[in-house]
């Protein structure tokens, strides 16, 4: 490797960093936020089959998991402003994470609900708890952990499906790759640089999710 | 005059008729042993009682108040659950709840008592059933035996008019089965109103004052429980009987 491709990587690493902390890692936290919420009440609502609004979770569900992100993404930014919805790119960018990744980990979250035993329920309506407290109490914190490994999967998939953001011209550390690549034409360099950085912190994400999970794999510690 | 009867209670699931009219009369301080073989509706017919499950039809005068078993408002429900228990066959403690938790949430959550006074009476219960110095474990450090004493302390907390037991034994490994019904004893000692669903016949002989023997929705035999054993009336209860001998 020549000095001036080694100089290239040095100087290229601070300024993807930034673009990394500055708008990959907000954009990655604010949808993952977005898409936990938006599972969360429709897997409740899936799981209480609540009527009508079961119908739109499904729908939502469906059409969401049938369209591409790439695609999701064009639509919002591109598309509205023919209707004129004018959205800027990172608020569209978390707005487009969200409601994808929501509809994943919607399922997942209703297969856990699902799989918190009928007689937790039971025993909570003979000691008088109403559905609220139930669902609050007991059914959603061990459909929680029933969810973490899944859960984690989608946090760390969606770390690095907000490379797509840079389409929308959202300055991530993908675009910031890109921006420096056409002042030197670096490619495989440049890129291969931008990759190992995620993959880092996949890497960081991975090892806190085995931690989490080995924490929460029994209540009171193994026996 | 009885504290909980009921009169004609009925109840299908999926086409299939599981209680065909039921009339039961439950006075205070009965405590009531339910027999009979696998699929007869012993624990549809507490299910019902305790509104887990809507009956068809039929009503219950339960503290002199009246109610429809297949109408009931939400109000009817929780007066009910208010003054009843109920014990599961496999135990239903909160899995992400500590033991003193488990007692306490009916306690705060469901009866709005202060913590302090909830966690009191909560310790006092669980001293009953032997299982105070287990309070900050979770049910699956726990064996059977001990989980179910705590889901009996979790029942007695709020001091229920009546218990509900539906088999409470039948989940635990014989060598588990003896701790289980020595606190359930005692409470029967101590007066309890309590309906125990059991394939235990000792228990049945020894503990409970009347039999309520049933088969295919019906109750084919009430009787006091000596009697029972000694001189049943029906047919089906005779052979029932030696049925359970002959094992």
């Amino acid at each position: 490797m020549d000095d001036r491709l080694i100089q290239i990587i040095i100087d290229a690493f601070p300024q993807l960093l930034q673009a990394f902390f500055a708008t990959t890692v907000p954009l990655t936290i604010l949808s993952f936020i977005l898409a936990g919420v938006i599972s969360v009440v429709a897997a409740m609502i899936l799981y209480a089959n609540v009527p009508v609004l079961k119908t739109i979770c499904r729908f939502y569900i469906w059409v969401i998991r049938g369209t591409p992100l790439l695609v999701q993404l064009y639509l919002v930014f591109f598309g509205l402003p023919s209707l004129d919805i004018y959205i800027d790119a990172f608020p569209a960018a978390v707005l487009v994470f969200g409601l994808n990744e929501g509809a994943y980990m919607a399922e997942s979250m209703r297969a856990a609900l699902e799989s918190v035993p009928k007689g937790q329920l039971e025993a909570g309506y003979c000691v008088r708890l109403n559905y609220i407290q139930i669902m609050w109490h007991i059914v959603l914190p061990q459909a929680y952990r029933i969810a973490f490994p899944s859960l984690s999967n989608s946090l760390i998939s969606m770390l690095k499906g907000t490379s797509l953001a840079a389409s929308i011209t959202v300055m991530d550390m993908f675009r910031q790759g890109q921006v420096i690549n056409g002042r030197v034409y670096e490619s495989l360099a440049l890129y291969s640089e931008v990759a190992v950085i995620y993959l880092a912190f996949c890497t960081l994400l991975t090892w806190l999710q085995h931690l989490g999970e080995k924490k929460l794999s029994t209540y009171g510690g193994v026996r | 005059m009885s504290l909980l009867e009921v009169v004609d209670l009925r109840k299908s699931i999926d086409g299939t008729e599981i209680l065909k009219g039921i009339d039961l009369s439950i006075i205070k301080g009965d405590v009531a042993a339910v027999l009979g073989p696998s699929g007869a509706g012993k624990t549809t017919l507490l299910k019902c009682l305790n509104y887990l499950e809507k009956a068809d039809s039929g009503y219950m005068k339960f503290e002199g108040e009246t109610f429809g078993m297949n109408r009931i408002t939400r109000e009817q429900i929780a007066f009910v659950r208010r003054k009843t228990a109920f014990v599961f066959q496999n135990y239903n403690l909160f899995l992400n709840k500590t033991v003193l938790a488990n007692v306490t949430l009916g306690l705060t959550a469901g009866l709005k008592m202060k913590k302090d006074a909830a966690v009191k009476t909560a310790m006092e219960a669980l001293d009953r059933v032997g299982m105070a110095d287990r309070a900050d474990s979770y049910p699956n450090q726990l064996s059977g035996g001990q989980q179910q004493r705590v889901a009996i302390a979790r029942g007695l907390a709020s001091d229920p008019e009546i218990i509900f037991f539906d088999e409470p034994t039948s989940a635990l490994d014989p060598e588990l089965i003896g701790e289980v019904l020595a606190v359930i004893k005692k409470l029967a000692d101590e007066g309890r109103t309590m309906i125990v669903v059991t394939h235990e016949m000792d228990f049945a002989k020894n503990v409970s004052n009347r039999v309520i023997f049933m088969d295919e929705g019906r109750i084919i035999e009430e009787a006091v429980s000596e009697k029972f054993f000694a001189n049943p009336k029906e047919q089906r209860s005779r052979d029932f009987i030696n049925s359970i001998i002959a094992k």
